[in-house]
């Protein structure tokens, strides 16, 4: 912060910060009461110090335990999920590349079944890292695609299947009971959810995103978020919320359209480039 | 309805002042303290939530209203104008060429909707009675020209495509060529997703309009979008001489703020929203309508 001092400006300054990147009204709120008491309780006078805790406040919210999956399945399987557009696709192909980095033996699903070409730009993914994709006809039951993956995935002795998925609005209740029909083959089908359940989020989305967050756990167990498209110049501050209000871990983030363009979540770096001025994190 | 969640809590704090016979400079600041928490949680950007909030107080505190016999209704017309006046007044049209074909640019972050965008465009023209022409300068997404064929198919409308080996500015000019032979009277140019600070990928968005010089260049927003979508906006705005916006998603329950913000820092106007993901789902946007429907007027 730029104040000299601690007043009303520097709190409307903290404010401003913090809705700017955002991290939403009713987040943004609670932080500055909790710096608010800090400040009170800690006798604290230099700006400075308050940086100091303000980023430990924030760190705060983005440690807290969650339960691993930890199924010692042969097979893993992971479905990827989210809104139309955020980058589900593009991130299963950075996904694959790095299993597959990692000696793993990978299979896609193509369960979108829907977007035009979706088939083909997973396809083309699949061929980029060098995996297979089991695809079926545009139109047809997505949740057919993904139970034919997961028979040939046991099949081929894969490692990891990873299943695509149309992009839905979290609204729409006939999508979002279609999606709770793929949860629940790979349920049957493993004794138990998927390993992993990652909610695409792009980094641009307002506060909408906890709402998607609140619709699509609440037809497929999502175990953590994949954040988007933070080599532009949102922050992507709602993630905070996400964390705070709903345990949603930030497991990876993604940072351009390349094949290597997916980084793990490092919640230090992020919460200093939350609090960076700069426009523009990759100049960082 | 677009904006409901503002829409209530706007009424809310309005309708408290409605019912008073004397406001005072109190009263107004604090229903202004109601209204900026209300269009900061629909994800209007702070500055420009800034900049509304204190051109309403001024305008709300000035004697005329405070004097006048239904001060609380005054209040809330100044709100409504003002929010109109955000939006961009009213409904905005296309730009038609006298000589076709008229050339319409898409441009915009990745993922907003703009191929999708194009297909409905097409199919809004072809019922129109026009003979439109999709073309692919996407040649960055994997499958971007496929998606556009399979959507040129669907709505029967011709896709013109070179491969992605070419250079868009070069494909684009072709396809310009290509409907002057073939009587297609509107081309409407698809364009790769792209970072508004990518400044190889905005270039080559230049290099297309200067090749082509679009009558109309219209930036996709996702209207899902926060607080960046001034800094994306302004930036595009900078490089391209943008003529209007197509505010997408709004099927969704988004707080739709972008759609508050954009006009402001651009002062184009947001001419068209997609509700959908089917071809049919464009409408024509009606700023004057809105804002008399987010308060209830
Ligand atoms: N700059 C940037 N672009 C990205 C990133 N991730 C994905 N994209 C781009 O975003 C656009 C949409 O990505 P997709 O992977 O198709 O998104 P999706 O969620 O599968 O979309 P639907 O299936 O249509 O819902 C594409 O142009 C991608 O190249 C990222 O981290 N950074
Ligand atoms: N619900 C909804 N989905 C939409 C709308 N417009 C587009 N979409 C969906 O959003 C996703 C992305 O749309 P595209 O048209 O591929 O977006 P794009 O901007 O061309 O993406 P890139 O070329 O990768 O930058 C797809 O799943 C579309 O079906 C809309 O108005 N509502
Ligand atoms: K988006
Ligand atoms: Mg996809
Ligand atoms: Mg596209």
């Amino acid at each position: 912060s730029s104040s000299s001092s601690i007043d009303e400006e520097f709190f409307e300054e903290l404010e401003d910060i913090l809705i700017g990147a955002d991290v939403g009204v009713d987040t943004t709120m609670k932080i500055v009461e909790q710096i608010k008491e800090r400040i009170n309780e800690e006798k604290i006078k230099d700006p400075q110090d308050v940086d100091e805790i303000l980023k430990e406040e924030v760190l705060n919210m983005l440690h807290f335990d969650s339960d691993e999956r930890e199924v010692d399945d042969s097979l893993k399987v992971t479905l990827i999920v989210g809104v139309n557009g955020a980058g589900k696709t593009t991130s299963i192909g950075k996904l694959a590349n790095r299993y597959k980095q990692n000696d793993q033996k990978v299979l896609l699903a193509a369960a979108d079944t829907f977007r035009a070409a979706a088939i083909d730009q997973l396809k083309i993914w699949g061929d980029r890292v060098g995996v297979d994709v089991i695809r079926h006809q545009e139109g047809s039951d997505p949740a057919a695609v993904v139970y034919d993956g997961l028979q040939a995935a046991r099949a081929r002795k894969v490692d990891h299947l990873i299943c695509d998925t149309a992009g839905r609005l979290h609204n729409k209740k006939n999508l979002m009971d279609e999606l709770n029909k793929i949860s629940r083959v790979i349920d049957r089908e493993l004794g138990h959810p998927p390993h992993e359940v990652l909610l695409v989020l792009d980094a641009t989305t307002g506060q909408n995103a906890l709402n998607q967050a609140k619709l699509f756990s609440e037809v497929t167990p999502v175990s953590g978020i994949v954040l988007t498209k933070l080599d532009g110049t949102a922050k992507g501050g709602i993630v905070l919320a996400l964390a705070d209000e709903l345990k949603l871990p930030i497991k990876y983030i993604g940072v351009g359209e390349g094949i290597n363009d997916l980084q793990d979540f490092v919640s230090e770096q992020f919460v200093d480039a939350l609090f960076s001025n700069s426009e523009d994190l990759t100049e960082n | 309805m677009m904006l409901s969640r503002l829409s209530e809590k706007l009424q809310n704090t309005l309708g408290k002042l409605k019912g008073k016979g004397k406001v005072n400079e109190k009263d107004v600041k604090e229903a202004m303290r109601e209204v900026r928490l209300a269009l900061l949680e629909a994800d209007v950007n702070y500055k420009v939530v800034k900049e509304f909030v204190n051109k309403v107080k001024e305008r709300a505190i000035g004697e005329e209203v405070l004097e006048s016999l239904t001060p609380g209704q005054q209040v809330i017309k100044i709100v409504r104008d003002e929010l109109t006046e955000l939006m961009g007044g009213e409904a905005t049209e296309l730009n038609f060429s006298d000589k076709p074909p008229t050339v319409i640019m898409l441009a915009g972050l990745q993922g907003t909707g703009k191929t999708t965008a194009a297909a409905k465009l097409a199919n809004k023209f072809k019922k129109d009675n026009k003979h439109p022409l999709l073309v692919a300068c996407d040649t960055q997404r994997p499958a971007a020209i496929k998606q556009l064929h399979v959507l040129g198919d669907q709505i029967e409308v011709p896709v013109f495509s070179m491969g992605d080996k070419q250079h868009p500015a070069d494909i684009a000019k072709g396809a310009i060529e290509h409907a002057k032979k073939n009587q297609r009277d509107v081309v409407i140019v698809d364009t790769a997703g792209r970072l508004h600070v990518d400044e190889d990928l905005m270039t080559e968005l230049k290099q297309v309009e200067e090749k082509i010089s679009p009558h109309e260049i219209l930036l996709v927003v996702d209207a899902m979008t926060g607080q960046d979508a001034v800094n994306v906006a302004d930036r595009f705005n900078e490089d391209l001489a943008l003529s209007g916006i197509i505010m997408t998603k709004l099927d969704g329950d988004t707080r739709g703020g972008a759609a508050l913000s954009v006009k402001k820092v651009t002062g184009k106007p947001i001419k068209f929203i997609g509700t959908g993901e089917k071809v049919e789902e464009l409408e024509v946007f009606h700023p004057d309508r809105l804002s008399s429907r987010i308060l209830g007027m």
